[in-house]
């Protein structure tokens, strides 16, 4: 008798553990994008929202995992990067099928390879593997072995293949046919596109069951953030990436366990002046603009504390410098945020030769310190960040002038005219690997933005980051590139020719009946595991509570 | 002279001496930051709390309702003096000159005016003070804003015309300057009081519009535009005070309205 009530238990166990699997499968996930898709072929994207549809269709030989930050197989089972980080080759799974039951081989990836550098394809995924004049060479060594040989030494090879999505050079489908857990099953221009599970998905759980759980995700095209929060609220959307900390203190307020700070993150805000030789600014206030010390009293005078507590309520850090605490390998641990000290900045401006006159900063020459900051208009935060500096900046005597403009005019003058003195703005970071920073640090660069396009660099500090960013771009050890990226780090915070202020935090909305989430500070911060999401009713989430 | 153009002349008086007396009357200086209060709701201390910097939201609504309603007028003015003189000319002569004179006001009617103002404020110097950006702000809007009421004017001066007196004028002798001066102006007066009371609604709200954008007055300084920006988004339905700077756009510019209406009304 005890026996059968054992057996009766153990049954009962199974089965109720088979229905809570199952009971993962199925339904639809939904999220909102800013704007249309401009384009479904995975080679040619360069918008958010063709890139959200790529990261949920596309398959990829490697993967950075999103929390841990490490790169992980995906369709590749293991790779090699040669000792001088121009070659690579990867050994790929074997029996995989396409979306489209097309299968998966070595020749894709050199279809994918050949076609995404192919010059008049005009990729910008394509970019960071051109480090040198010259042809890529691809070789099918085996079904399951290719090898791809670049004309020169590419900085952090194989974290780029996270961005290239292997194309089938088979299928009549084309881009449709795709390896991710999704493939698009609907689009309404200017409303949805609807991604359904791919059958032939490689993956599985840890149970050995096929991945995704999801039947579904349908991303809507809606442009307000007003509009995007009401649905959220309502249940008709279950995930907002990128949350405002105005509306992540509303979602708090109202449903907590929804709203979700990641930490800090990779985009910093940052201030700089202009020190162009040519700019139409009076000579002497290149001067000071040129000064190291002008530039670092600024640094030490403006209270990133405050700043962090009251614009962005609290969801944001005091920058370092280029890299983030966020970007946990490159960043530099030996460097320590800037302390709000306005009367260490006073003593550094007075040996400078700036005096301070009833509360009015001159310098030699008798000519009050006063400079115009210009920003975008229509970013609330950032005309907060400038009052708040505009006020700290008061008290070391100096007069900071506000200017809002539209963006096309506030490009047209920090990239043509040079007709600025100081321009506060932000940078988006969605790489790890600070290589793709290049076109930032070298002195010849277009947005070396406080100088850009030197032909020499006009300063000994500028020319040592020449060399040290060089330097780390023609090697493929990882060790000597964070030394020469640690000096770099090192020299911006010494130089300040970025005054960085805040990294803000990544800051997300996901609807409790989303399980298995894990909100990170990378880009797609809500649903970069995608295929181990699932939904839960909300009578299982009561329950569960 | 009605109740109703009596209490929207009081309240117009009320607003306009309570904004001139800010600095009496406010509790702290519009820029002064109380960083240990960012957002804080009304109190006895900030009857209408504080911004999101801290700043006291009354003392910033007094000294913004001072800039709105001191510049707005004289913007007005401006562009009253120019649809006066360019609608004033174009109908007195009237011929070739009528005719470029209104396909330049209609040019300046089918121009986007918040694009147009949008560029025109990227391209003027960046490094002036708050005070003089304000200016400058509400200056453009009295350049750029004369053309609806030239139309209006050109109407008027054209009736002028063809009257007696003016006729009887220029069969004395008069010079056509003179006879514009003496003759043809001052008899515009009701049309051009009439357009300067309806551009001063018009020109707070075109400033509170560039202010949303973010492109009024430049901070520190307050305006309406700047104090509407705080209503915007999601969170100010549970801040009710929030839309006070709001009603009192909303109150002023009736008052504007009831104030001119009532003028018009036959005695």
């Amino acid at each position: 008798m005890k026996k059968s009530i054992l057996h009766a238990l153990v049954l009962c166990g199974l089965l109720f553990a088979s229905c809570t699997a199952w009971s993962q499968y199925g339904g639809e996930l939904r999220f909102c994008v800013r704007a249309e898709p401009k384009t479904f072929d995975p080679l040619l994207v360069d918008d958010d929202p063709s890139d959200t549809v790529r990261y949920l269709t596309a398959g990829v030989l490697v993967r950075t995992n999103r929390v841990t930050q490490q790169l992980e197989p995906q369709l590749a089972l293991s790779w090699k990067v040669s000792e001088n980080g121009q070659r690579i080759t990867f050994k790929l799974r074997r029996d995989l099928y396409f979306s489209d039951g097309s299968p998966f081989s070595a020749t894709d990836v050199a279809y994918t390879v050949r076609r995404l550098m192919d010059p008049n394809l005009h990729s910008s995924t394509a970019d960071p593997f051109r480090s040198g004049p010259g042809d890529v060479d691809v070789r099918i060594l085996a079904s399951d072995r290719v090898a791809i040989r670049f004309p020169a030494p590419v900085a952090g090879l194989d974290r780029l293949f996270d961005q290239v999505p292997i194309m089938s050079s088979t299928s009549p489908k084309k881009e449709m046919a795709v390896l991710g857990p999704f493939n698009i099953a609907d689009y309404k221009p200017g409303e949805y596109v609807l991604l359904k599970r791919n059958p032939n998905y490689w993956k599985h759980d840890a149970a050995g069951r096929r991945l995704p759980y999801l039947d579904s995700v349908r991303i809507e095209v809606e442009q307000n953030r007003d509009l995007e929060m009401l649905h959220f609220v309502r249940g008709e959307v279950d995930l907002i990436n990128s949350l405002d900390p105005e509306y992540f203190s509303r979602l708090s307020s109202q449903a907590e366990s929804t709203a979700h700070d990641a930490g800090v993150s990779l985009d910093p805000e940052m201030m700089w002046l202009n020190q162009v030789p040519t700019a139409p600014i009076p000579a002497y206030k290149k001067a000071w603009f040129a000064s190291t010390m002008f530039r670092q009293a600024l640094s030490k005078a403006i209270n990133r504390e405050d700043m962090a507590r009251i614009v962005f309520r609290g969801h944001a850090h005091p920058a370092f410098g280029p890299i983030s605490p966020a970007n946990t390998f490159w960043f530099n641990s030996k460097l320590k945020a800037q302390a709000y000290d306005p009367q260490s900045a006073i003593r550094e401006l007075a040996q400078d030769g700036f005096k301070l006159q009833d509360g009015t900063l001159k310098d030699r020459g008798g000519n009050a310190v006063e400079f115009s900051v210009i920003t975008n208009a229509g970013n609330k935060y950032r005309a907060a960040m400038a009052a708040m500096m505009q006020q700290d900046l008061a008290k070391i005597g100096i007069r900071l002038n506000i200017v809002t403009l539209d963006f096309p005019s506030l490009m047209e003058r920090i990239s043509r005219t040079f007709d600025y003195e100081a321009c506060l703005l932000g940078l988006v970071n969605t790489e790890l690997d600070p290589n793709v920073q290049m076109n930032v640090w070298l002195s010849s660069a277009a947005d070396h933005q406080w100088n850009p396009q030197q032909k020499n660099p006009a300063t000994a500090w500028e020319s040592e980051i020449d060399r040290l960013i060089r330097a780390q771009a023609s090697t493929s050890d990882v060790r000597k590139r964070k030394q020469y990226f640690d000096r770099v780090q090192e020299i911006v915070r010494e130089q300040n020719p970025f005054i960085y202020l805040l990294n803000k935090d990544a800051l997300s909305g996901i609807a409790s009946t989303v399980r298995n989430a894990q909100p990170s500070v990378l880009r797609p911060q809500t649903y970069w595991n995608i295929d181990e999401l699932y939904l839960q009713s909300h009578a299982d989430v009561a329950r569960s509570r | 002279m009605n109740t109703g153009r009596w209490i929207a002349i009081c309240l117009l008086g009320l607003v306009l001496t309570a904004s001139l007396l800010a600095n009496f009357i406010a509790p702290a200086s519009y820029a002064e930051q109380f960083r240990d209060l960012p957002g804080a709701s009304p109190s006895a201390r900030h009857w209408l709390g504080t911004d999101d910097l801290g700043r006291d939201r009354f003392s910033r609504l007094l000294y913004g309702t001072r800039i709105s309603l001191l510049l707005a007028p004289a913007a007005a003015l401006v562009s009253t003096l120019l649809a006066g003189v360019i609608g004033g000319l174009a109908g007195y002569l009237g011929g070739g000159f009528e005719g470029t004179a209104m396909w330049v006001t209609d040019l300046f009617l089918s121009l986007p005016w918040l694009f147009l103002l949008v560029a025109v404020r990227a391209m003027l110097p960046l490094n002036v003070s708050p005070l003089a950006s304000v200016i400058i702000t509400f200056a453009l809007l009295g350049i750029l804003g004369w053309a609806a009421a030239a139309r209006v004017v050109c109407a008027g001066s054209r009736t002028l015309r063809n009257s007696d007196f003016v006729l009887q004028a220029r069969a004395s002798g008069v010079s056509g300057p003179r006879v514009f001066a003496v003759h043809i102006f001052p008899n515009l007066a009701p049309v051009l009081l009439a357009q300067f009371w309806i551009s001063i609604p018009v020109f707070i709200l075109t400033e509170a519009n560039l202010g949303v954008l973010g492109l009024g007055v430049a901070e520190p300084l307050p305006s309406w535009g700047s104090l509407l920006r705080e209503i915007e988004g999601y969170s100010a339905a549970s801040q009710p005070w929030l839309f006070v700077p709001l009603l009192l756009l909303v109150a002023v510019v009736t008052c504007f309205q009831v104030a001119l209406s009532s003028k018009e009304l036959p005695s």
